[in-house]
């Protein structure tokens, strides 16, 4: 079991409130993501989870105890640490035993369990190496062996892939969700990087400023993103966010496209501009367009390449099925 | 173009020591100056086989151990108070590191007289209040004394540097072992011990350089008695050449200095080696 809830949860440095109270509910077995710009908040709310840090105020519930007064320890949740804080000068076999040693575990247990452990975590011919001696990518995974020798009710990842390299994060992130397919156990995942949001999580929660703007699957907020913050956020590249005359007639304050639901072409279209610098990826290709319908450049996603020039006129025509409206509050309008 | 500076230290090192070495040989008193003829090792055999060189020798290392003991493990608790978030931290950091800037021989001087002395002494003073005999700390405990005053002198340094260790403690560590339920103590054992491993190092290091040669601190309080109670190696070698004007066998005495001198400090580079590798 591994459900977790936080009721009317706050939390202030000094006079600086940097979460004001909010409600959340984790249930046990769920991919639950955590993302946001950086310094929103995310970081405190899992170490207020963890019990690094003490609430200001509400209650932090796993499994329907209230855990607020309960040390980190006996929580039975396990931390991956952005830095990995591995103990330096202890092998790689005595880090990933050292929740069990603290434990008390017999050490014929313990054995058994950095074996297995090391064995699904690809280590077996490491243990016997320091950290220091272990690229970033195998140093992530001891990190990760040390949490789950504990067999915790729910795992805590504070950006865990942020120090990698790109081609190893893609790995390391489909190595943890098939953790998470195996083992089933609750885990929630901190990160600012919304493709890893996006690929990972069967929840994602979006917060800005310390506040929840949006909780929901990962199709669910592209779909239907609650707010402009949301929808700026969630999808690379982003949501083009265009306000004025042409949001007024569509009885908006805002309306939002994706890059995806545009076509371009030198045809006749719904938009007249000029093709601004294209990145190529190959497989597709990203337009910036100057429009008179918006001051900032519509990024427009296309399928291969267009052979549109810079400088070049094109017409872009938005699907209309998937343009997004909000309020003068920034809301989502239905 | 490194042979010029080479060749000045080599000169700095070697004149004096190889004229330690010449006089070591010599029958070469400033009492009775009858020419100073070559008596082979005769002066490292008086000076080994006198009842004052063991003593000495013993001294000399209670002295070294007991400090480093105080000065390593005080260090270790001031650096974790001080380490820790509290009201005035400016002003104690400071109070805790001034004992070093005051020298040597006024340190011991205010000890003895203000602190130690039996009738006008605080503690003395304290215990005659409480109705105790007090205790003549030059008479009776000359050693513990002057332990005492050394380590207090040199707590400040280990401290600094002990707190400096821990200041580059990754927090994140500690946090890691307090999820991983490491109490306290075990998170000091585990963790902090570990980590201060090479700072506890370069203080010994450096401690034992310096305290093998203590001096200013037993001339102005004990010299070296009563009897030879406190008196150590470097304190022997004044004594033989300047006291009893013997300079062949204060020399000796200086070479034997040099070669125990050495001898630690093989034994501690090596130590040093180890942990610094890790
Ligand atoms: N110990 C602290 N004392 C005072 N303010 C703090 C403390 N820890 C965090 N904050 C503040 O709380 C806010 C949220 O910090 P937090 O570390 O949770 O951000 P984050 O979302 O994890 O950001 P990032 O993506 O950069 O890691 C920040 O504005 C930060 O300055
Ligand atoms: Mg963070």
């Amino acid at each position: 079991m591994g459900q977790i809830q936080l009721n009317q949860v706050s939390k202030s440095f000094g006079s600086v409130e940097v979460i004001p109270p909010l409600d959340l509910t984790i249930e046990d077995g769920e991919f639950v993501v955590f993302v946001g710009p950086s310094g929103c908040g995310k970081s405190t709310l899992l170490r207020l989870i963890a019990g690094l840090e003490d609430v200001t105020d509400g209650h932090v519930m796993i499994d329907g105890d209230d855990a607020t007064d309960i040390v980190p320890a006996k929580r039975g949740l396990a931390m991956v640490f952005q830095s990995y804080a591995l103990y330096p000068h202890m092998s790689v076999r005595k880090n990933i035993a050292f929740p069990l040693r603290m434990a008390g575990l017999d050490k014929s247990e313990q054995d058994r369990r950095v074996t297995e452990a090391a064995r699904v975590l690809n280590l077996t011919d490491y243990l016997e190496r320091r950290p220091g001696q272990l690229s970033g990518g195998q140093r992530q995974r001891v990190a990760i062996g040390r949490a789950i020798v504990r067999e915790p009710e729910a795992f805590l990842f504070d950006e865990p892939l942020s120090n990698l390299d790109a081609a190893l994060r893609v790995g390391m992130r489909l190595e943890i969700s098939e953790l998470h397919k195996r083992l089933a156990t609750t885990m929630i995942y901190v990160t600012h990087d919304q493709v890893e949001a996006m690929t990972m999580a069967d929840k994602i929660v979006v917060l800005q400023a310390g506040v929840i703007e949006q909780v929901g699957s990962p199709l669910e907020l592209y779909q239907r993103p609650r707010n402009t913050f949301v929808a700026g956020f969630i999808g690379s590249p982003k949501m083009n966010l265009i306000g004025g005359s042409e949001a007024a007639k569509h009885d908006a304050a805002t309306i939002g496209i994706r890059p995806e639901h545009i076509e371009i072409s030198e045809g006749p279209g719904a938009w007249e501009g000029t093709v601004g610098v294209s990145e190529h990826l190959g497989s597709d290709t990203f337009f910036h367009v100057q429009t008179a319908a918006s001051s900032e450049p519509i990024t427009v996603r296309a399928q291969g390449e267009l052979g549109l020039r810079y400088g070049q006129k094109v017409y872009l025509s938005p699907s209309m099925e998937h343009l997004h409206r909000f309020d003068s509050k920034g809301l989502r309008i239905e | 173009m490194i042979s010029p500076s080479v060749i000045l230290l080599l000169g700095w090192m070697i004149i004096p020591l190889s004229l330690t070495i010449y006089f070591s040989f010599l029958r070469y008193n400033l009492i009775t100056p009858t020419g100073n003829p070559f008596v082979g090792w005769e002066n490292y055999y008086w000076f080994l086989t006198d009842p004052s060189f063991k003593a000495a020798m013993i001294n000399t290392l209670v002295m070294v151990g007991g400090i480093l003991l105080i000065t390593v493990i005080g260090g270790i608790g001031f650096a974790l108070l001080l380490d820790r978030p509290m009201w005035g931290q400016g002003i104690i950091r400071i109070m805790v590191i001034a004992p070093f800037f005051v020298m040597p021989t006024v340190s011991a001087l205010v000890w003895k007289n203000m602190f130690m002395n039996p009738v006008n002494g605080i503690f003395g003073r304290i215990a005659t209040g409480l109705g105790f005999e007090p205790i003549d700390f030059m008479g009776q405990i000359p050693l513990l004394s002057i332990v005492l005053i050394v380590s207090w002198m040199w707590l400040p340094f280990a401290t600094l540097i002990l707190f400096t260790a821990m200041q580059s403690l990754d927090q994140e560590q500690l946090e890691a072992a307090e999820m991983d339920g490491a109490g306290w103590t075990s998170r000091f054992i585990f963790i902090v011990l570990p980590h201060l491993a090479r700072a506890i190092t370069v203080v010994i290091l450096i401690q034992t350089i310096f305290l093998l040669s203590i001096f200013a601190e037993i001339l102005v309080t004990t010299n070296g008695g009563p009897g030879t109670a406190s008196t150590n190696l470097t304190y022997l070698i004044y004594v033989s050449s300047l006291l009893q004007f013997d300079v062949g066998m204060g020399s000796a005495g200086g070479v034997i200095a040099i070669i125990l001198a050495n001898i630690v400090a093989i034994f501690l580079m090596r130590m040093i080696g180890k942990n610094l590798d890790a």
